[in-house]
């Protein structure tokens, strides 16, 4: 038995070590930016505050102690966490490069040589994603520390590998839901506007421009099941305490279920996709 | 013995939609398409054998781009059948992927920002290269190239021609046994054309991989090609060694004569269709009247110098496509392909 999967086994360490191997390259080609990913880092700031200014002006003006239960310090804690989410799940250019590499002919590339398309795109995203969230480790911290007394706690031991596990889902989940996206490519000749719309809509109900908590019942309860809250809201209200154990689970599951519906969304688009392309070229 | 590419009456018919001019013709076309079928390619038949290097002629829009895009796997044919390195190129499995490599136009497989080194070891983690041959390969042929010194330069710091001998390697690190290469000097100065001339042929002496290459500039297809199948409208409409379209389609040779003293002689145009600059004049020549027209001058008149010469094989070619636009494909110029 053992020797009859044999070869399974070292034929996928092999092909994990080209991707690793793959990975490393890119990591080189990425750091040749870092000095463009300081500066975006410094100007990410930028919106930051002032949202946080809006926020403490809001909780002035209406001279209550807690919005939605969220106090003034846990508002600026949460969106301070929604950062680091959308540092792993945000994908900036991912489907307009799939997009672009279809309509001009560079996914040829992809089509010769012996390399699987959306596997490269997830390597060479994980190479930005460690570069990026590497240097930006340190602005970041110094921002927390001055924010330090936002912070009630730190939270234990499970609640951090909670949180960390749905920052890597919601990682995966970003990558899969713009890969999807790119493939609309196949079909359609531009899909900015298409994107643009999407961004805009996910700005809102990912939880970015405020918590969730602030929606009526009803559309709590829908988000809940669509995935764009994992990609932001969800993992900052887990590491802000706001979740019990139970409810945490749940939310890890569903991530993980969209991480594979996505998953499985991408490649099938990709394989339909390449035999529409195969039938019309370019 | 099986050709490394066996194409049988391959066809590819494209669907493309025709939209009428102006604002109200585009309204209407989101309500009701119009298609128009094209036919790129059409029962096109041709083997090449091992370490040939054939060229691929034929004006704009012939087809050349489809059939190299068939037998890369990137577009299947409307019917036909073609077996490339023993497989079915547009099945696309990975062992195929492995033993060819395909060129077309200067959308590059290179890293913009990065010296071309890096996009080297990329391919070959892809083509799971090992250390030690990589290594072997890349020296040979940055030697063979002469870009040893350029290899830690940023690419977008190489001059075009740099560029494409960047490509080339690019896609020669994995000794593909099968180059497809579509336009590769184009837009490249006289020199780049030269040493990728060069470089390609000394690559294919000493490695033995087969070439089917398009080009528009005829010193390439005359420099690598002994081999050449000329596509016109979708069809095969030559198929032979380049010598046979010279010598079938450029039925007269060009006599340039020089005649002692000013004086011109009178009626030489009884043998051709004459153009005269000062004492030289340039004769067209039917091909079997050459000796005789020759002959003839050489005892009437005193010639200070002459040579004889084939047309420049662009305007042969050019008569070729124009040949092709007003007749069908006859069968007789499609000769059985010359056996390596």
């Amino acid at each position: 038995m053992i020797k009859k999967n044999q070869p399974v086994i070292r034929k996928s360490w092999i092909s994990i070590r080209k991707y690793l191997n793959i990975l490393s390259i890119c990591l080189t080609e990425r750091m040749t930016y870092r000095n463009d990913f300081i500066l975006s880092t410094i100007f990410r700031f930028l919106p930051v505050m002032t949202t946080i200014l809006l926020w403490q002006a809001v909780y002035r003006s209406s001279g209550k102690e807690s919005i939605a239960g969220f106090s003034q310090r846990q508002m600026i804690a949460y969106l301070l966490l929604i950062h680091i989410s959308r540092m792993f799940s945000s994908m900036p250019g991912l489907a307009n490069g799939i997009a672009h590499d279809i309509r001009n002919g560079t996914l040829k590339k992809y089509m010769i040589q012996p390399i699987d398309m959306i596997v490269f795109l997830l390597c060479y995203r994980c190479a930005h994603k460690i570069t990026y969230i590497t240097t930006s480790a340190i602005p970041y911290s110094f921002l927390f520390l001055i924010c330090a007394d936002n912070f009630d706690d730190f939270p234990d031991l499970t609640i951090l590998l909670a949180y960390i596990l749905s920052l890597l889902l919601g990682f995966l989940l970003g990558f899969y839901f713009e890969v999807c996206l790119g493939m609309i490519g196949f079909w359609m000749l531009e899909i900015t506007s298409l994107l643009w719309i999407i961004t805009t809509l996910n700005y809102f109900i990912s939880g970015q421009m405020m918590p969730l908590n602030l929606l009526p019942e009803f559309w709590r309860t829908v988000l809940y099941i669509l995935p764009f809250q994992y990609m932001a809201y969800f993992p900052a209200i887990v590491f802000l305490g706001k979740l019990s154990t139970n409810q945490i689970i749940c939310g890890l599951l569903i991530e993980i279920g969209w991480a594979l519906i996505l998953f499985i969304i991408a490649q099938y688009t990709f394989y339909k996709g390449l035999k529409h392309y195969s039938a019309f070229g370019d | 013995m099986s050709g490394i590419i066996e194409a049988y009456n391959l066809t590819k018919t494209y669907r493309v939609h025709q939209k009428q001019p102006g604002l109200i013709g585009s309204l209407k076309g989101l309500f009701r398409r119009e298609y128009k079928l094209i036919q790129a390619v059409e029962n096109i038949s041709f083997t090449i054998q091992p370490q040939e290097m054939v060229g691929f002629l034929g004006p704009n829009g012939a087809g050349k781009t489809t059939t190299l895009k068939i037998l890369s796997g990137l577009i299947y044919p409307t019917s036909g059948r073609a077996v490339v390195l023993g497989y079915t190129p547009w099945e696309r499995p990975d062992s195929f992927r492995r033993q060819f490599s395909l060129i077309m136009g200067q959308k590059n497989q290179l890293w913009w920002d990065l010296p071309a080194e890096d996009s080297f070891r990329l391919h070959r983690e892809i083509y799971s290269i090992d250390r030690k041959s990589y290594k072997n390969t890349l020296d040979e042929l940055t030697e063979l190239f002469d870009v040893k010194k350029l290899i830690r330069q940023p690419v977008r710091e190489l001059s075009l021609g740099e560029r494409m001998k960047m490509e080339l390697i690019a896609a020669l690190l994995h000794s593909p046994r099968l180059l497809l290469l579509d336009e590769p000097t184009i837009g490249l100065d006289i020199i780049a054309q030269i040493t990728i001339q060069n470089s390609l042929k000394e690559y294919n002496t000493k490695k033995g991989i087969t070439m089917l290459l398009t080009s528009h500039y005829m010193k390439d297809i005359e420099a690598l090609c002994t081999r050449v199948l000329v596509i016109a409208h979708g069809k095969l409409f030559y198929d032979g060694p380049l010598r046979g379209i010279i010598e079938k389609f450029g039925q007269y040779k060009q006599v340039r004569l020089r005649f002692a003293g000013d004086q011109l002689p009178a009626n030489l145009n009884r043998f051709g269709s004459v153009s005269a600059t000062g004492p030289i004049v340039e004769l067209k020549v039917d091909r079997d009247k050459v000796a005789s027209a020759l002959a003839q001058i050489l005892t009437q008149h005193t010639i200070v110098d002459m040579s004889v010469q084939d047309p420049p094989l662009d305007q042969i070619i050019a008569k070729v496509f124009e040949h092709a636009k007003t007749n069908s494909v006859p069968r007789e110029f499609i000769e059985t392909p010359q056996t390596a």
